[in-house]
């Protein structure tokens, strides 16, 4: 199972990474919220892997698992998804106002400033 | 225990929301709410870092839950001098806010602005590293609504290049906190500061690569080159006001790294040996040359500000680097030099900006009351470039003199003082083509004389000088408040003891040490 969750936050960095270095707004915020899934389970497993325990207190169980790990993902997830909805809001303006979705300076900006 | 420390963040998260709901078609309560917010929280912060200045530690407990497990609210000498600092920058910044009319053109802007003090004050209270995460993001959070505080169209892409880029380093830092807390358990700064001592020299891969994670974040926030790439049209292209508030946030940056690496990770400790010798300080030194050779390069006035702040978050990364008492004592007077420094040049540039065609540095007419604007310049450049008499001199003095019996003191001494020269001959250049040649070109016959700028918005600019001003002539003392600051960041026992030992409720203390 160890293999499986770290391969997964692996592959979903890499995909991330990978999409975040694009230059249009689109593929970087796919990108984004595939790093924040990434991140996600990374701190879901921070407190190590455990299956079927209960994380607060029961009667005749001895073993628990963290709970909380589960708690920051919880904050995390809220936060990450409140920062994505504003992102694409701005990047929509960005888009509707210049026409295009390039997240680079555009080429042009000093002759502007200059002219 | 006193509730006093929770007011600054609470008070302007209560003021945001009712600016919102309940104001939010008159300006003119707008402003008066949030002005008296403002001013309420010097009062807070003075009273807070008064209590603090004899050494003692205010711990607030939230809901009474014990640290670790509880969240707890943190007042050492350098939260409190941060909070005051902000406090006082934030109604500096208001005054002008208010005299431009910057709030006017657009929705929302005080609502924002006490969020974001919401946020930084938070930032610099927290005594819990996930709780610091939260604050970033809620100062962020605010900073990207006021980035973007009356739109256009370069205003929206620069915004969205900033907010992509913080939203990386967020991630970041959740990596950080995953890999802290799979460490040691923990993500409370004073139980972390126990734990860390703890580890054994043999499984050590997890904290390091922790303790780099933490760092590349916190530099991201303080702008350290290579990390630096969201700042320049960030800043440049916020409203002048805005970018005079975001004069803090890389300090924010600044004020974590030398919390967590004092606290946390101390310079002695064996684990993270070489983290800000052989990684910080040559960072910090290109981030000083880098910063002030764009001072020389810009090709506009807002550009050379900003990276004019690069340059001296550099500056004050040098003398993080050093991680001895003097280094940061000299770095904690540079902070605060800094963000008046910054701030004052930022509402300067938003003055020119007023009644100027662009910012570019060419020969244009001079603009509406270019002489007063030309003497804030002049004054704030100076103190920027680090000329005597201001406080940017004594600064660097500091930090010159605390590096003088390092290894390093051959590296710093020529990058500081060749950045300086650099330095002063860019604002010089700026400063001319703007102010002086400007009288030099017949100005065109349909140009139409524009009003100088509120009264307020000079008032808010030279306030800042001549706060630098008295920053320098009571140098002696916030030297020597400063070098207090360090020792007792240096000292961190007290600090770990009341966060850890003191109990809240359901606590007991026969189980202590049983997690």
């Amino acid at each position: 199972m160890e293999v499986l969750v770290a391969s997964a936050v692996g592959v979903l960095t890499a995909t991330g990474l990978y999409l975040v270095l694009r230059l249009r707004t689109f593929p970087v915020i796919l990108g984004m919220s595939l790093l924040t899934y990434a991140v996600n389970v990374f701190l879901f497993a921070s407190g190590r892997l455990t299956i079927g325990a209960p994380p607060i207190l029961t009667d005749g169980v001895t073993t628990y698992t963290d709970p909380l790990p589960q708690a920051l993902v919880l904050t995390a997830i809220v936060i990450s998804f409140g920062m994505t909805a504003v992102v694409v809001m701005i990047a929509l303006g960005a888009y509707l106002g210049t026409n295009d979705d390039l997240v680079d300076d555009p080429v042009d900006t000093d002759k502007e400033d200059a002219a | 225990m006193s509730h006093w420390i929770i007011a600054p963040i609470v008070l302007p998260a209560m003021l945001a929301p009712f600016i919102v709901l309940a104001a939010r078609y008159h300006i003119g309560i707008q402003r008066v709410f949030s002005l008296v917010g403002v001013l309420a929280l010097i009062t807070i912060s003075a009273g807070l870092a008064w209590t603090a200045s004899d050494g003692t530690i205010i711990l607030y407990q939230l809901s009474d839950w014990a640290a670790p497990f509880g969240i707890v609210l943190v007042g050492d000498m350098l939260s409190t001098l941060m909070i005051l600092l902000t406090s006082l920058l934030a109604l500096f910044v208001m005054l002008y806010v208010i005299g431009s009319g910057w709030d006017e053109r657009g929705r929302h802007f005080h609502a924002l602005f006490q969020f974001q003090l919401m946020g930084i004050m938070g930032a610099f209270l927290t005594g819990d590293l996930f709780n610091l995460f939260v604050f970033f993001e809620v100062l962020l959070i605010a900073s990207y609504g006021l980035m973007i505080h009356a739109g256009g169209n370069v205003r929206l892409r620069a915004g969205v290049q900033y907010v992509l880029f913080n939203l990386l380093g967020s991630t970041l830092f959740l990596f950080a906190l995953g890999s802290i807390y799979a460490e040691t358990g923990t993500l409370n700064m004073a139980d972390l500061a126990l734990r860390a001592q703890m580890i054994s020299a043999d499984a050590t891969v997890g904290i390091r690569v922790a303790s780099v994670l933490l760092l590349l974040v916190f530099a991201i926030k303080a702008a350290v080159v290579p990390l630096h790439f969201w700042l320049p049209s960030s800043y440049a292209e916020a409203p002048g006001p805005v970018a005079a508030l975001f004069a803090i946030m890389t300090k924010v940056g600044a004020y974590a790294i030398i919390r967590v690496y004092t606290l946390i990770f101390p310079p002695n400790l064996e684990v993270t040996a070489g983290l800000h010798d052989v990684w910080l300080m040559p960072a910090a030194l290109i981030s000083l040359a880098l910063g002030m050779i764009g001072v020389l390069a810009a090709k506009s006035l807002d550009r050379l500000v900003a990276f004019a702040v690069i340059g001296s978050m550099g500056m004050v990364m040098v003398a993080i680097a050093l991680m001895t008492p003097e280094g940061i004592a000299a770095a904690l007077y540079y902070i605060v030099h800094s963000t008046l420094a910054g701030a004052a040049l930022f509402l300067i540039v938003d003055l020119v900006k007023s009644s100027r065609p662009s910012l570019a540095l060419t020969t244009m007419p001079p603009i509406a009351g270019a002489a007063l604007t030309a003497g804030l310049f002049f004054a704030a450049a100076i103190a920027m470039a680090g000329l005597p008499p201001l406080s940017g001199f004594i600064g660097k003095l500091l930090i010159l003199d605390a590096s003088f019996e390092t290894p390093f003191a051959v590296w710093i001494w020529a990058v500081v003082l060749g950045a300086s020269l650099i330095s002063v001959v860019g604002f010089a250049r700026a400063g001319s083509v703007v102010f002086w040649k400007a009288n030099s070109i017949a100005p065109p016959d349909d140009l139409e004389p524009q009003a100088p700028p509120h009264f307020l918005s000079y008032t808010a600019a030279g306030g800042l000088v001549v706060l630098m001003a008295a920053f320098t002539v009571f140098g002696g003392y916030a030297q020597a408040y400063m070098t207090a600051t360090s020792e007792q960041l240096f000292a961190p026992e007290p600090y770990i003891a009341i966060v850890v030992e003191t109990e809240g409720k359901l606590s007991d203390s026969t189980e202590e040490g049983d997690h």
